[in-house]
């Protein structure tokens, strides 16, 4: 396997692919897409590739849609021989999101996560994680759950403009 | 799940969602999603490390993997039956989480085996004493209280499991390791959502406590097989008697801070010297699997 130019241009494309379950951020955005490289044997003309992803929860559903997608638009640039594989190690992080992903996340009204970290301790009696509102921007917010409409999201609400909005999870 | 008959490495090619996407409207054709399911571990090197008996290692994935899928069946119970609608998404995602982590599992251990028996084979066609799952997993839900103490129980033995394995026996298996170090991360939000509820009715109201005191009562008869090695962990180096004294203290500690007291039960009988990982399970399992794989045995092959 080999980095060339039309692996790195592919990968500018197969980056653009929006994630299912967060439309407002692509595959790189995200830290999904771990990496497109170049079959050798296919000579330096070819134009077969291996499509690298990172799938973010175990649980996650949306990995044959990332891949399907992925496949499709690199089809229509012409990349016609692209296989996708997943790479599960080192394991996909909220770290791995890009500043211009947690840009638009918040563009979003989506609060994006603090850094990961460390495993998450476990944590007993009230925390008080600091989170800005989306909305208005006032750090008076609270969790009213950990768990949201997607694996990745937990739910949250603005005392200071009264609006409830979603925040990503460390992982 | 997984088209059992795709070769393997190219399960994506025929799924549902790229005919519809190259026929419509690339936005349009969104609605599609979630319709299907591709090899968990799609183009993920199989190779078996050296020295690593690949019956081993498989029978060492349907624990762990039987495990998450048993219990991941029974927190999707508490769908539409949950105190509040936040519990219920909160312990759908759980059960998510447990879903994923059981098909990497089983879809490991149909390739470390040789036999390429897919997810679908293990979930759907084998009968219940081929499941090799403890028996905590398969009880009942019984009251909120009951299935939060389980869900604590299991949270904080599995996640010690996926650690130590990370730490110590990376070099077992390589895909086994990764499910283990994203597993460990996943746990640590389902033992922290279940040892805060402990605390919420445990230092609630008396009639809370005294609930959330049964469900630790009615658990803990079940904490010892998690500890209790099967003689293929035994081979692999991957006792987990090692890791009791660990759980019980974490455990010790979140039931301190609920103001209950430890429950004292002995454990449950085994029979004849075998239990849920030699596949003799108690009489709930039957009823779980008929309804986990009715569908699959009604219509086999089907595609939707």
């Amino acid at each position: 396997m080999v980095t060339t130019l039309a692996a790195r241009h592919a990968a500018e494309i197969a980056g653009t692919v929006p994630d299912p379950e967060l439309p407002m951020l692509t595959l790189a955005d995200l830290g999904v897409l771990a990496g497109v490289e170049q079959d050798e044997q296919d000579g330096p003309d070819g134009q077969a590739l291996t499509v690298w992803l990172t799938p973010t929860y175990s649980g996650c559903p949306a990995v044959a849609e990332m891949a399907a997608d992925v496949r499709l638009k690199l089809g229509a640039a012409g990349f016609t021989d692209v296989r996708v594989r997943l790479r599960l190690d080192p394991p996909w992080s909220t770290d791995l999101i890009t500043d211009a992903g947690r840009a638009k996340l918040a563009a979003a009204g989506i609060a994006p996560p603090s850094p990961a970290g460390a495993p998450v301790p476990l944590r007993l009696g009230p925390t008080r994680l600091l989170v800005d509102c989306p909305q208005c921007g006032s750090p008076d917010t609270e969790e009213l759950s950990r768990f949201g409409s997607t694996a990745c999201k937990a739910l949250w609400r603005c005392r200071a403009c009264r609006e409830p909005f979603e925040r990503m999870k460390e992982i | 799940m997984t088209d059992r008959h795709a070769p393997h490495g190219h399960g994506v090619d025929d799924h549902v969602y790229l005919g519809l996407a190259q026929s419509d409207q690339e936005a349009e054709a969104r609605w599609a999603y979630g319709t299907g399911f591709a090899d968990p571990l799609l183009g993920v090197d199989t190779a078996l490390a050296p020295d690593v008996d690949g019956a081993d290692l498989s029978l060492y994935c349907q624990l762990l993997g039987d495990d998450a899928l048993i219990l991941s069946q029974r927190l999707i119970e508490w769908c539409t039956r949950a105190p509040e609608l936040e519990e219920e998404v909160a312990l759908a995602n759980l059960g998510l989480d447990l879903l994923g982590q059981a098909r990497l599992l089983l879809t490991r251990a149909g390739q470390a085996d040789g036999t390429g028996r897919t997810e679908d084979d293990f979930a759907y066609w084998r009968a219940e004493h081929e499941f090799h799952n403890v028996r905590l997993v398969e009880a009942e839900n019984g009251d909120f209280g009951y299935s939060i103490a389980r869900l604590l129980v299991f949270a904080t033995a599995r996640r010690a499991l996926y650690l130590r394995l990370a730490d110590t026996r990376a070099e077992l298996d390589a895909v086994l390791t990764s499910v283990a170090v994203r597993g460990a991360k996943e746990l640590a939000y389902h033992q922290e959502y279940a040892a805060a509820w402990t605390v919420r009715l445990g230092d609630g109201t008396p009639y809370s406590a005294q609930r959330m005191q049964a469900g630790l009562d009615a658990v803990w008869p079940l904490l010892d097989e998690l500890f209790t090695a099967h003689e293929v962990e035994l081979r692999l180096g991957v006792d987990p008697a090692e890791l009791r004294a660990g759980v019980l203290e974490e455990l010790a500690a979140v039931i301190a801070e609920a103001t209950l007291v430890v429950p004292g039960a002995a454990p449950m009988a085994r029979v004849g010297g075998r239990a849920g990982r030699e596949g003799v399970h108690t009489e709930a399992l039957g009823p779980l699997l008929a309804e986990l794989q009715c569908v699959a045995r009604e219509h086999p092959g089907a595609t939707w």
